[in-house]
Order: C-alpha cells, then structure tokens, then sequence
C-alpha cells in the first residue's frame, strides 16, 4: 500500500503499564476508505490501540501516523479529522439526544446551517428522531450507544475509530447499526472497528487483524482468514489460533 | 481559540447547573434563601448601640501657634473611655461621616480656640479681657444616648482644658454651639452582612467546578471531549466564562432577594456594576480552587470533601461572617481571596466608597492577582494530576 493511499500506519507501537504490556510491537496499516476490524477478547489490546490512535495515550515507542501526521507531535491536525465512538461512551446525561449531538458538531466546527440537518439525519437513521428530545439519563443501553455513534460521527470524519459500538445492544438494534457503517463505508470513511462479536466483523469488515496479548497473531479479510484455516466462521479461527474461544477469553 | 467551540461549552455546564437539582440548590437556592432568611432575621434589627461613641474632629486650630490647646482638648477627649476620637481634614468629610452613621458627633474646634484660651489663663477673673469662641458639635439625631451623653462628656473635657481640676466659678471663654442634630441613616445588622453574602454565595462554585470535573473525568467525558478539535485552553476558558456567568446571575439574585428584604446599598448604578465586576474577578479565584480540588480528588464524592478545605476558611475569614465578628480584619482575613470581595463590597455599599477610591481600587487590584495566580495554578495542577 503507498503512503498516499494509507489512513493509518503503525510501525512498532508498544505501550506498558507498568509490569503489563499491553500492545507488543504492533505494526499495521489501514487503507484510506477501507472498513477494518481488530478483533480479539477483552484486555488484548484493541482499546489500547484505539487510545494510542485517538490521542488519548502517548505510543512509548514506534511510529503512529493517522491521516499522515504523526499522534506524538500533530495530534491537533489528526483531531480535525477523526471520529470517536469509545467503549465507555462518554455521553452527557443532563442533556438531551439531540443536544449531546449538537455539542460534538459544534466542536467538530460543523457549518452552523447544516447541524440542524444533518443532526436531524442522523437521528433518523439512528431510530433516535421520537427520543431526542429526551435526557439520555432516561435512555436504554443501546439507545445510549446509538446516541454515541451519531455523536462521534455527526462531523463527517474522514477517519473513525468505533470501540465495541454495538455491545449491549438487542439483535435487531445491532443489525441497524451494521447496516449505518456500511453506508458510511460506501461513503468512504475509512473505519476501524474494534468488536469481540465474531459475526459482526464476518459482516461489516474488508480486513480484520485478530489480536492477543497485545499482538496482532492474524491479518487478513475474513473470507481468506477463515478459507487459510479452514473455519466455517471468525470463532473458529480464533479458536485455532489461539486454542480457546474469544468468549472463555474475555 | 475557536469562540464557538467555547460557548457550546459554556452551554453545555450552565444546561448542567440548570438540570441538575443538586448543584441548582447548591449555586443558586442556597444563597438566595440564605439573604432572605438573613435578611429577614437580621433587617428588622438596629446596628450595634455602641458603648464607645465615635467622634469626628474638626481641628481648625492644627496651625495656629498655639495649637497645643486644642491638643490638649483632643487628649482629654480620648482620656475618656467612652469617647473614640476620629480626626478630619474638613468639616464636610466629618458631615458626611456623620450622615452614614459612621459618628456619633462631630467636634469643630475653631481657629481662634488657643487664643480664647491664652485670654482666660492670663486673665482668668477678667472676663471682659476673654477672648470667646464657640466650639460647634453637631449630634446623631437618630441616637438619643449620644445626644444625652456627648456634649456633658464634651465639656467635661473643656473644663479639664482649660483649669484641670480645679472648679471655675466665673465660667469658661469657650462654649458649646447648640448641639445640632443631624439625621443619620440607621444601620441594621443585616447591612454589614449583606456585602459578604455575596462571596458567601459564590464560594460554593468551588465545589461545583470539583464535582463537576471529576465527575466528567470518571465518566470519560473529559477523554471523549479531548478526541474532538477542542483545545484545553479552550475546556478552561469555558469554565472561566460559564462560571462568571454562574456567579454573576447569582450575585443579581442574591441583590434583588436583599433588595426585597429593604436593603438599599449607599451606593448607584457605577458601583453597583463594579460589585458585579468584583464578583466576577472571584469567581476566577473560584474555579481555579475548584480546579485545584479536582486535581487531587479521586472522586467526586472526594472532591466535595476536599473542597471544604478552601471553602470553610474563605467563608468564615472572608464572608459576612467577617463583619459580624467585630474589630478590624487582621492578617487571617486579608489572607482569604474572598475577604478581598466582601471589603470592597462593604467599601461601596455601606460607606458608600466611589468606584475610584483607594480602598476599592486596592482590593479589586489584590483580588485581581491573587485569583489570576489561583487560576494558573489550578490549570496546571489539573493538567498534571487532574487528568489521569
């Protein structure tokens, strides 16, 4: 992959704490457009990344580009193009769906004309429209994660790290979800999502990395991955890699 | 610094204070129903009757040659314990002292006092030979004891001038003009509380901004808001700005609740719109303790805790607590920010002091520092602990 087709480039990223490495020399690269998944149980390593890729934790060592300026020295040029949806969520409770939406569009510096509208959009898609007017203290779960989602994307980044953004929601809601990042995908966000949910990378992802212990131990588009190991699914590739199942492993 | 991001900010914490029924009760039911209970309490009452009586002298004798008679005068008038002696330059500063009820009385010794003195010791049986003068005493009217006690006592000190102890069958050269009576604004004891209420009320911001950081930091708010283009100039401008609004809209509250309760400040429009800007400038100081408090809690409920640290030594040493203790503020005081607020405030609304006068141009200078120094110190302290 040349550089300019390149979102992401990590080379060597190490991050400890203290007696823990959390991330063990990762390397990977992220094509601009491209819907990536990093797979693997709880306290492998995916939030760290994420962190590390978001500016919330500083690499030790190694090289992190995004969007091509380095997280150590231009964090401030990588902001003004990403999107974060974290696992913790992180939503005002005091305010309204609608206005937790509105505060991170007008952080993220959308053109105060299209907010309404494009706030509006979003709410929609997301099933949200009947609740916004609601404080989120009062929504459910993945009401919640929903509101999350539209929040990290209401400023149309160009690059979007989504951590787990569908735990805890019902099936039906989930499915919903899926079928929002890929349109944003055609759209050509380029997407790095972190999931313990095997079917949802199958669905969603052009590639996905499997990581353990802070090592990405496979990297390739599902199909490939589960036709190399012979797998009828992403649970029995991971079973195989790693001897036990990404559930057992959480 | 992105002006929009700030206020979107700023929105966001004033939406917070308004929703949340804890921190609405905290900033703003509190001090308002404190004035008003204050106010209701202590309004009806009159100010401290006073066993020393403050009298305002007018010595017109200071440069004659023979000055040390009216020094005499003066030393026998603080010889008596009853009696504080306040000198003045003119008769219209120690009028207009008089008129807000910080005197008893006003003494104006004339300037032909020491030679009506000189006339009666060279010729203490010749009255013809006195030179007679009149020493002018102008009274609280609104004070019966001081119209009753000051003028014996006054001339009591006279006598003692003049022949000591001796007795002076033939009289004395210099009399006592009629005592006039001059009207005085009476003071209740909630007009010297009135000025601290409003530090009273916007020490509280402390807690609020502890609460609230700390909260956001543990809910990973403060992370998710540092993955946007926001700049953390730009979260504490936000502070800065929500909570002088914050404390601003308190203070107009705090004023209409007294205002209600009859208090009538000496003062107009210019120093009432310096109080609000003194208000403001503390309420600098305020976040930056807050932030301070949240750089060492590990919880919110520890921050309320620890913001009791900075609160209960500014309210007790700075507030209007400060004013009902009595005596002049000493070193403690003038160590708290808040004492700072409350003595420019008592400055221009109970002597009526002007916006330029040296003791409010001080304090606002002293407060000004002190809170730009607290404010530095919290915004770093919260950058190198508050964030983990």
């Amino acid at each position: 992959m040349s550089l300019k087709d390149e979102a992401i480039r990590i080379e060597g990223l190490t991050i400890r704490f203290r007696d823990l490495t959390a991330v063990d020399g990762l390397d990977l690269t992220v094509g601009k457009g491209e819907l990536f998944g990093l797979l693997g149980p709880n306290g492998a390593g995916k939030t760290t990344t994420i962190k590390v890729l978001c500016g919330l934790l500083k690499p030790e060592s190694g090289l992190v580009r995004v969007g091509g300026h380095d997280v150590a020295h231009e964090m401030g040029k990588v902001k003004q193009m990403i999107g974060v949806c974290p696992q913790e969520m992180g939503i005002f409770p005091f305010l309204t769906g609608r206005e937790n939406v509105e505060l991170f569009g007008d952080l993220a510096g959308v053109p105060k004309g299209e907010l309404k509208e494009r706030v509006d959009g979003l709410l929609e898609r997301m099933s949200l429209s009947q609740d916004a007017g609601r404080k989120v203290k009062d929504y459910s779960g993945g009401m919640k994660r929903r509101i999350s989602l539209i929040m990290a994307l209401v400023g149309e980044p160009s690059i979007s790290f989504l951590d787990e953004p569908t735990t805890g929601m019902d099936p039906q809601s989930r499915r919903a979800v899926w079928d929002f990042i890929r349109g944003l995908k055609e759209k050509g966000m380029t997407i790095v999502l972190t999931t313990h949910y095997m079917e949802e990378a199958e669905y969603l992802c052009d590639r996905v990395g499997i990581i353990d212990h802070g090592r990405i131990i496979a990297l390739d588009p599902p199909k490939a991955l589960m036709e190399r190991y012979g797998a009828k699914d992403l649970e029995e590739v991971f079973l195989q890699l790693t001897g036990k199942k990404i559930r057992e492993a959480a | 610094m992105d002006v929009r991001r700030v206020f979107a900010l700023v929105k966001k914490d004033l939406k917070k204070t308004i929703r949340e029924p804890a921190l609405l009760f905290l900033l703003i039911l509190f001090p308002v129903m404190m004035t008003l209970m204050f106010g209701i309490s202590f309004g009806s009452f009159g100010g401290n009757e006073k066993t020393q009586y403050t009298v305002g002298l007018v010595d017109m004798n200071a440069e004659g040659p023979d000055h040390h008679w009216s020094q005499d005068l003066v030393r026998n008038l603080t010889a008596n314990d009853l009696l504080r002696v306040r000198t003045y330059s003119s008769n219209g500063s120690a009028q207009d002292a008089l008129s807000k009820g910080d005197l008893q009385a006003v003494m104006v010794i004339p300037a032909n006092f020491g030679t009506s003195c000189d006339s009666f010791v060279g010729n203490p049986g010749n009255t013809s030979a006195w030179v007679r003068t009149t020493v002018q005493l102008y009274l609280d009217k609104g004070s019966m004891v001081a119209t009753q006690a000051i003028p014996p006592m006054a001339q009591q000190a006279l006598s003692s001038t003049l022949v000591g102890n001796r007795s002076q069958a033939t009289g004395l050269p210099v009399s006592f003009g009629s005592g006039s009576l001059v009207e005085v604004q009476k003071r209740k004891t909630f007009d010297y509380m009135a000025p601290g209420l409003f530090a009273f009320g916007a020490i509280y911001l402390i807690m609020s901004v502890a609460q609230t950081l700390t909260t956001e930091r543990d809910e990973g708010l403060l992370r998710r808001l540092s993955t946007t283009p926001m700049t953390a100039t730009e979260l504490m401008a936000s502070q800065v700005l929500s909570n002088m609004v914050l404390a601003l809209f308190q203070g107009v509250l705090i004023f209409m609740m007294a205002f209600a309760v009859g208090y009538r400040p000496d003062t107009g429009p210019t120093g009432l719109a310096m109080a609000f800007l003194l208000v403001s400038v503390f309420s600098l100081c305020c976040v930056g303790c807050g932030l301070i408090t949240a750089a060492v809690s590990k919880s919110a409920g520890a921050a309320t805790g620890i913001s009791f640290l900075f609160i209960l030594p500014m309210l007790f040493l700075g507030t209007f607590m400060t004013g009902m203790s009595g005596g002049g503020p000493n070193m403690l005081n003038r160590m708290v920010p808040s004492f700072y607020l409350t003595d420019s405030l008592t400055d221009l609304f109970l002597r009526g002091a002007a916006i330029t006068s040296p003791p409010v141009l001080t304090d606002l200078a002293v407060l000004t520092i002190t809170s730009i120094i607290v404010f530095v110190l919290g915004v770093l302290a919260f950058r190198k602990f508050g964030t983990r």
